[in-house]
């Protein structure tokens, strides 16, 4: 029989596609994982890894451990290092074999490299770099309740064009964050996602999960005629690099330090330091070379939500929010009264950073003292 | 020998932007500019072609205005450019879009030694998808997020940037590769070249000329063929105004510590 992308009622179950690099499981894997769990049971279907390397059937049992009723394990010399032409091969061949509904990939330099190409080969939708995920219509609109302008209480979501309870409905920024859209896919199948790093929520670990998760050996043929790119090497960043996903506490510089850039950061480096976090940055401060492209939170950057996010000298473009609205506490200080950083901060401190951050060092410190 | 490039014209999302009430963009009160990430992927090719002679040519789909970008494309030093622009074509997604576009170039003709630059992805969408959906069609190899591109004889190789580092790649033209802004610094218009572009060739393609391609079809461009669909727009949320805290001394930073550490916070 052929493969037919529009025979929706021929697709079943979620898949996430497992990125590992170097048999290392990338952590939004987890972060998929545990978020394609939430569809799988909002649709009553399994929820299943699909998860490519060579030789990595010991990184499959985890993913039990997050959610993931079987995982589909594809080993091949041949797919020990990422080529596009290699993974899109073995991806679109497993789709047309087990049909799944809803697939989901990590929106990481392979995952976006990855499915457009697997969604132009299987004729279906991709939506990119989503950063909500809803099957269940009253949780949608749950979502839009806090996370948006409208009143939803007023508003029609139904359609007669597709259904709108089993339809995944996939949330992203658009224009550089001014607007958010919501995507359906309702004629074709699996409908496709990529997801943003630090987005969703990693659930608790399982360990009956991993006792439970059934490992799949799919069949797939892979040659060395079937991939055109040559991977010389794989060369890691010399300088490690910030953990700004993971982190609690996170100090960004902004603008705002150009009058001492050095001594700017410094400052942000030692206010990390008091409250055990990292150092951020604005757009700005990447591409005037002031510090590493790593730094960067917003859009373009990475979506950060830690416990606390310190922005000294940071004006608050809409870009830079859409990096980090959702950290739990935020503390802006800023020269300008005006700064739209306020609007968001839940603490605001009008004055100049290179006076005020040392004091702040200190009360945290002496608060720390006396806790 | 001949390098495509693949160009669009994009609201300014850096600057303010109007929003309607019903949730859409207010593209009337936006400025136009030509895609950032495109400038490297523009000035990766005139760098080739500065070296080795290619001629270069722009492809761009979009309404009869994106011509004045394609203008000043030439006044940097581009050759020749494409306007693929119909109704048909509108209300496209990255998948309708891929292949309206993968169906010009592939009418232009791409030969063996030829190459396709993009740009990583656009403002306006930043999906990053358009360019390998291209490739795709036109059964080409592609290498995405280009940091670093050098060629010898029918071969590119190229660093591939991933978040923690790169991977060398080699691959054969004819290929696709999409470019960051890491790549290079774009060139400006020559002064020259602002007068000599209105007399260089502009090829309109509209639907006559792509409707017999197999890649063509009413279930697979426009908004019909998308495969994608807008359920609902909306503006995010302002997050109500926090406390000012008065004053900018010791005592602030200390009131802000004790909060903090009411809170459990720190």
């Amino acid at each position: 029989m052929t493969y037919n992308s529009a025979d929706i009622a021929a697709f079943k179950n979620v898949w996430v596609f497992c990125e590992q690099r170097q048999g290392v499981m990338m952590p939004t894997t987890y972060e998929l994982i545990s978020e394609g769990r939430k569809l799988a049971d909002e649709l009553g279907v399994e929820l299943c890894g699909v998860l490519l390397g060579d030789n990595v059937d010991e990184l499959a049992p985890t993913l039990g451990g997050y959610g993931a009723d079987k995982v589909y394990v594809c080993n091949s010399p041949l797919l020990k290092n990422y080529t596009t032409e290699g993974y899109t091969k073995v991806i679109a061949d497993v789709t047309r074999a087990y049909k799944p509904e809803i697939m989901l990939v990590g929106a990481s330099n392979i995952g976006r490299d990855l499915a457009p190409r697997c969604a132009a080969r299987l004729h279906t939708g991709l939506c990119a770099d989503c950063t909500h995920l809803d099957v269940d219509l009253n949780g949608y609109i749950e979502f839009l309740r806090s996370g948006s302008s409208l009143d939803v209480d007023g508003m029609n979501f139904e359609t007669k064009l597709f259904d709108v309870n089993t339809n995944l409905k996939m949330t992203r920024p658009a224009f550089g964050g001014h607007l958010m859209a919501t995507i359906v896919c309702p004629r074709f199948r699996p409908a496709m996602a990529t997801v943003r790093p630090g987005v969703m929520k990693k659930r608790p670990f399982d360990e009956e999960g991993v006792k439970k998760v059934e490992i799949i050996y799919p069949e797939f043929s892979l040659t060395e005629e079937d991939i055109q790119t040559e991977v010389v090497e794989v060369v890691k960043a010399a300088k490690k690099l910030v953990d700004l996903i993971g982190a609690d506490f996170i100090v960004s510089v902004g603008r705002g330090i150009a009058a001492d850039v050095e001594g700017g950061i410094k400052l942000a480096e030692e206010l990390a330091e008091v409250l055990g976090g990292v150092v951020g940055s604005s757009r700005a401060c990447v591409d005037a070379g002031w510090i590493g492209a790593d730094h960067q939170v917003g859009q373009t950057g990475k979506t950060v939500h830690p416990k606390v996010y310190v922005a000294l000298g940071i004006s608050g473009a809409i870009q830079h929010k859409a990096g980090m609205q959702d950290s739990e506490c935020i503390i802006a200080v800023n020269k300008n009264e005006n700064a739209p950083i306020f609007e968001i901060a839940d603490y605001g401190i009008t004055g100049d950073l290179f006076k005020v951050v040392p004091l702040l060092i200190d009360s945290i410190k002496q608060a720390k003292a006396e806790a | 020998m001949k390098i495509i490039v693949t160009v669009k014209q994009v609201p300014d999302t850096s600057g303010k932007v109007a929003v309607n009430p019903d949730g859409t963009l207010d593209r009337a009160s936006m400025q136009t500019i030509i895609n950032p990430d495109d400038l490297n992927a523009v000035e990766a090719a005139l760098t080739l072609k500065d070296e080795y002679g290619y001629k270069v040519v722009a492809f761009t789909m979009g309404p009869a205005p994106a011509e004045g970008m394609l203008r000043e494309l030439m006044a940097m030093g581009v050759d020749e450019t494409v306007l693929v622009s119909a109704r048909e074509f509108g209300g496209s997604d990255t998948y309708a879009t891929s292949q309206i576009l993968a169906a010009a170039i592939d009418t232009y003709g791409v030969d063996d030694e030829d190459i396709i630059f993009a740009g990583r992805q656009a403002i306006d969408g930043d999906t990053a998808q358009v360019g390998p959906q291209i490739a795709e069609k036109l059964h080409l190899p592609q290498v995405t997020y280009a940091g670093d591109i050098k060629k010898d004889g029918d071969t590119l190789t190229i660093h591939r940037m991933l978040e923690d580092g790169y991977m060398v790649v080699k691959v054969k033209t004819p290929c696709m590769v999409t470019c960051i802004k890491e790549l290079n610094e774009p060139r400006y218009m020559s002064v020259n070249g602002t007068e000599e572009c209105w007399d260089m060739p502009l090829t309109v393609m509209g639907y006559d000329a792509l409707k017999d391609h197999d890649l063509i079809d009413a279930t697979t461009i426009g908004l019909k063929g998308s495969p994608t669909n807008i359920y609902k727009s909306f503006t995010p949320p302002q997050k109500g105004v926090g406390m000012m805290l008065e004053g900018a001394g010791k005592e602030t930073t200390d009131k802000l510590a004790g909060i903090l550490a009411g809170k459990h916070i720190i």
